[in-house]
């Protein structure tokens, strides 16, 4: 086993399987590489629908309680929503914790978090799952300004950032109902989704942003998953963004949205906050510099931005190491433990021991796709290692020794699951503890099992 | 299992707590004085929280969002508060809190992230400091000692970071570990510059947590807590929102009244609401913004409550990082803007006044013809609090914590004498 290859598995992937730090050791940088072959895999289960069918029903639901209010049925509705998006979140808890492609999934997670959205909404809540799988994987080795495109026409962010109600004040619908702009999705697609809050844009830029995407809303068939332009809800006459002119069409918002994807503020603002995850946590201008180049160069090639990083020896640093965030801490100890939850249906008893460990992340401050804000989670070591933070994961990890099967031989799994990044101290401390249960807790709770 | 939160106050005390260079008692006697800044993330909407409902341009700018003149409490002749601000308007009543209006920091763009950053660093752009104003502010205070100030939080915000270490807290959900297994951990974070810090520090907090609520019927409780997690995923708005995430709030911050309350415990604490940016069916007396506002309303009561005796002795300051457009957006709510409210609150507070210049609501009055204008820089509130509450010296806050702020000296006559 060579420290590359335990780099490999801790620090692009999820933390490693029994024998995933062997099949690295070889050639990390070609393991890591081969996990880019082919299309992201999808969670599975039988309870996941698409976002046109949610929509779909979520339509139609709108209109009968419209027609007819009662409380609780609404309340049905809302339960109906929050087990939606459990199952998908336990479809895909279980697939990070037996992925053999972590590394594609590790970059899944980076873009939904990227392009957070959060299901505080009600009605948001139930798209969630949808659009991971929709909007998000089958992007992530893709160009980015489909990635962009893709958040944009779905369901949840139409929602989530409200741009599904933001009306053109012109418009004809504008002028008969007397609604009007809602800036909101404008400012953060600029802000945080493409060129960044230093990237030259004024108030005037989000406005203009934001009549660009007017009459992107929501389709009440379903059709085309769930997206529908509607033009007289579109603000007419040209609109000038960032100096160039759009026609006011459907056309010209998706022109916007490539435009702004392919600015060359935007192929610095990806890099950095991509090279912030999985090179360091404060990475070089030269890193930085680097997959920026590559973003610009191949027009946003995020196949080709995913290798760059790969190839840039910052990268292999055991020094530039950093705190897990709690659904990857999660994630390394299932993994560590070879724990395979399947995908058993919601609400049985093979269901609870996944739904336990996927409340602790919850615990811990983080959820998937529950973030304070449309910033997504904090990508930093200070976020989530705050004094009551380390308690937590420490008292977790001794919770999950203690339910973990008593067979775990807790030396052969920290060899297994940390290689040689597993300190003397740790090993020796693992085999002179009181219990193998207290051993596999030390291995949990150490400070290399910590970090990726 | 035995409880080791019990143990704690103990043995563990005198040991492993002893041994990591941190005891239970601080060094030196310190200040009687408790300040709590509570943080309103997401862009208050000032003119729905105290209404200017004597202008006579409010009703018609602010259209189908007004409070109507009947239904605000009564403050001045310009200014009223929002109806869901019952125990707010008790203090105001009873002289025991400030109100701002048409303040705001320096930061003139509108990015909530930027915008936090700067009201928590306290400088005038975003990226002047690494580090949080209230945390350079605790040396001057006598309070530079780690764990003088507490986050109610995992991990403590911006504004706390810096060289001395916040203590944070949430209640307690899941088991504890025991004793002999956080022995070994500790071994194990001795030299870890991150990890061996934290754990420390937690477990000294846990130890005056446990002196303060030894009253197991007043702690909080662990279920609203899971509630506090959803609660905090603040944004998006249109949805009901669950009871339990409501009352959390309520919970933390009581939880935090009885940390502060305690004789050695900390001197300074912040507190985290989220979710007020509300861009869409912000409502009136009632809806989102209204509900938002009551579990405020009720947790800053609980504070009070928690404080005990204390109380006398405490301020709290609520501010937000900028405020919202005048005019309804065009989906009921209302989207980015700049001047805004702020609160003052405590015993110690000389209560009972509104603090604004009123430029009105006329186009012409307006922040780039859409956002109220700001009249004051709420780092004057911040070293107001600081000077004549913490007794910070006005060298370190013109040196030290606000350095670039000498065109905002502190707020006079906000503190009883």
């Amino acid at each position: 086993m060579s420290l590359e290859g335990a780099i490999a598995a801790h620090r692009f992937g999820l933390g490693a399987r029994p024998g995933e730090i062997d099949a690295a050791s070889g050639n990390p940088k070609g393991w890591l590489a081969g996990q880019l072959d082919g299309a992201v895999p999808q969670p599975t289960s039988t309870a996941l629908q698409s976002g046109g069918a949610l929509a779909a029903q979520a339509s139609a639901t709108l209109k009968s309680v419209r027609a007819a209010p009662d409380p609780a049925k609404q309340v049905a509705i809302a339960k109906g929503y929050h087990e939606i998006f459990m199952a998908e979140m336990e479809a895909r808890f279980a697939l990070g914790f037996t992925t053999a492609r972590p590394f594609a999934e590790r970059l899944v997670w980076f873009w939904s978090n990227h392009f957070t959205v959060s299901g505080v909404n009600g009605a948001t809540l139930s798209f969630i799952g949808a659009y991971e799988r929709e909007a998000i994987r089958p992007h992530v080795l893709g160009r980015f300004e489909d990635l962009v495109l893709a958040t944009a026409r779905h369901p949840a962010m139409l929602i989530y950032l409200n741009n599904a109600k933001s009306i053109g004040p012109d418009s004809a619908a504008g002028l008969r109902t007397q609604r009007g702009l809602n800036e909101n999705y404008g400012r953060e697609l600029m802000e945080l989704h493409t060129l960044g809050v230093d990237g030259g844009y004024t108030q005037a830029d989000v406005i203009a942003l934001a009549k660009l995407l007017t009459g992107w809303a929501i389709d009440p068939q379903g059709q085309n998953g769930g997206f529908r332009f509607y033009p007289y809800r579109h603000e007419p006459g040209d609109i000038v963004l960032l100096g160039k002119t759009y026609p006011p069409t459907e056309e010209g918002g998706i022109q916007a949205i490539r435009d702004l994807a392919n600015h060359p503020k935007t192929a610095t603002h990806i890099a950095r906050k991509f090279a912030g995850h999985f090179i360091s946590e404060n990475p070089s201008a030269a890193s930085v510099e680097k997959l920026a180049a590559v973003f610009r160069r191949t027009g946003g090639d995020l196949k080709a931005l995913s290798l760059a990083a790969v190839a840039d020896p910052a990268a292999w640093e055991p020094a530039n190491t950093r705190i897990r965030q709690p659904v990857e801490y999660v994630t390394a100890m299932a993994r560590a433990l070879d724990w395979s939850p399947g995908t058993p249906q919601p609400g049985t008893p093979e269901a609870k021991p996944l739904r336990r460990i996927m409340q602790s992340c919850r615990v811990m401050g983080e959820f998937p796709f529950s973030a304070p804000s449309p910033k997504g989670f904090e990508d930093t070591s200070a976020a989530w290692s705050g004094p009551d933070a380390i308690l937590t994961r420490i008292e977790l990890a001794h919770a999950v020794a203690q339910n973990a099967p008593a067979t775990a031989d807790p030396v052969r799994l920290a060899d297994s699951a940390l290689g040689q990044l597993l300190r003397a101290d740790t090993r020796l401390a693992i085999q002179r503890a009181a219990s193998g249960k207290q051993g596999l807790a030390l291995a949990f709770a150490s400070p290399e099992f910590q970090r990726r | 299992m035995f409880d080791r939160r019990r143990l704690l106050g103990a043995s563990l005390a005198a040991t492993a707590l002893s041994a990591s260079g941190i005891r239970i008692a601080f060094a030196s006697p310190v200040t009687d004085k408790r300040l709590v800044v509570a943080i309103l993330r997401g862009a208050v909407d000032g003119l729905t929280a105290v209404p200017p409902i004597g202008d006579p341009d409010y009703a018609k700018i602010r259209g189908s969002l007004a409070i109507a003149q009947t239904a605000a409490l009564p403050l001045d002749t310009t200014f009223g508060l929002h109806p869901a601000f019952a125990q707010l308007h008790e203090m105001w009543v009873a002289k025991q809190l400030v109100v701002f209006h048409a303040i705001a920091s320096p930061y003139r763009e509108r990015s909530h992230f930027d915008g936090q950053a700067a009201l928590e660093t306290g400088g005038a752009k975003p990226d002047g400091f690494r580090d949080g104003w209230l945390n350079r502010a605790l040396p001057g205070a006598g309070l530079a000692d780690n764990g003088r100030a507490l986050a109610v939080a995992e991990t403590a915000p911006l504004i706390l970071l810096g060289k001395s270490r916040a203590a944070t807290w949430m209640p307690e959900i899941l088991p504890s570990a025991d004793e002999d297994f956080l022995e070994r951990v500790r071994a194990l974070y001795a030299h870890d510059p991150i990890l061996g810090r934290s754990l420390s520090q937690a477990l000294k907090t846990e130890a005056s947590a446990r002196a303060a609520m030894d009253d197991p019927s007043t702690a909080p409780s662990a279920a609203p807590v899971a509630g506090a997690m959803t609660e905090n995923t603040g944004m998006a708005m249109n949805g009901q929102r669950p009871a339990a995430g409501l009352a959390s709030l309520t919970a933390l911050a009581s939880g935090a009244g009885k940390l502060l309350a305690a004789p050695d415990g900390p001197r300074v604490a912040v507190l985290d609401f989220s979710g007020w940016d509300t861009h869409v069916a912000e409502g009136t007396t009632d809806g989102t913004l209204a509900r938002r506002i009551a579990a405020l309303d009720a947790a800053l009561g609980a504070l009070k409550t928690a404080l005990g005796p204390t109380w006398k002795d405490t301020a709290v300051i609520v501010a937000t990082e900028f405020g919202r457009t005048v005019a309804p957006n065009g989906s009921g709510g209302t989207d980015h803007g700049t001047g805004t409210v702020a609160f003052l609150l405590g015993g110690s507070v000389a209560g009972g006044q509104v603090r604004a210049t009123w430029g009105g609501l006329k186009p012409a009055e307006l922040y780039q013809a859409r956002d109220l204008q700001p009249h004051a820089d709420i780092r004057s509130l911040f070293k107001a609090g600081l000077t004549d509450h913490l007794t910070v010296p006005r060298k370190d806050l013109e040196k030290t914590v606000f350095p670039d702020s000498s065109a905002s000296p502190p707020m006079q006559g906000l503190f009883v004498a």
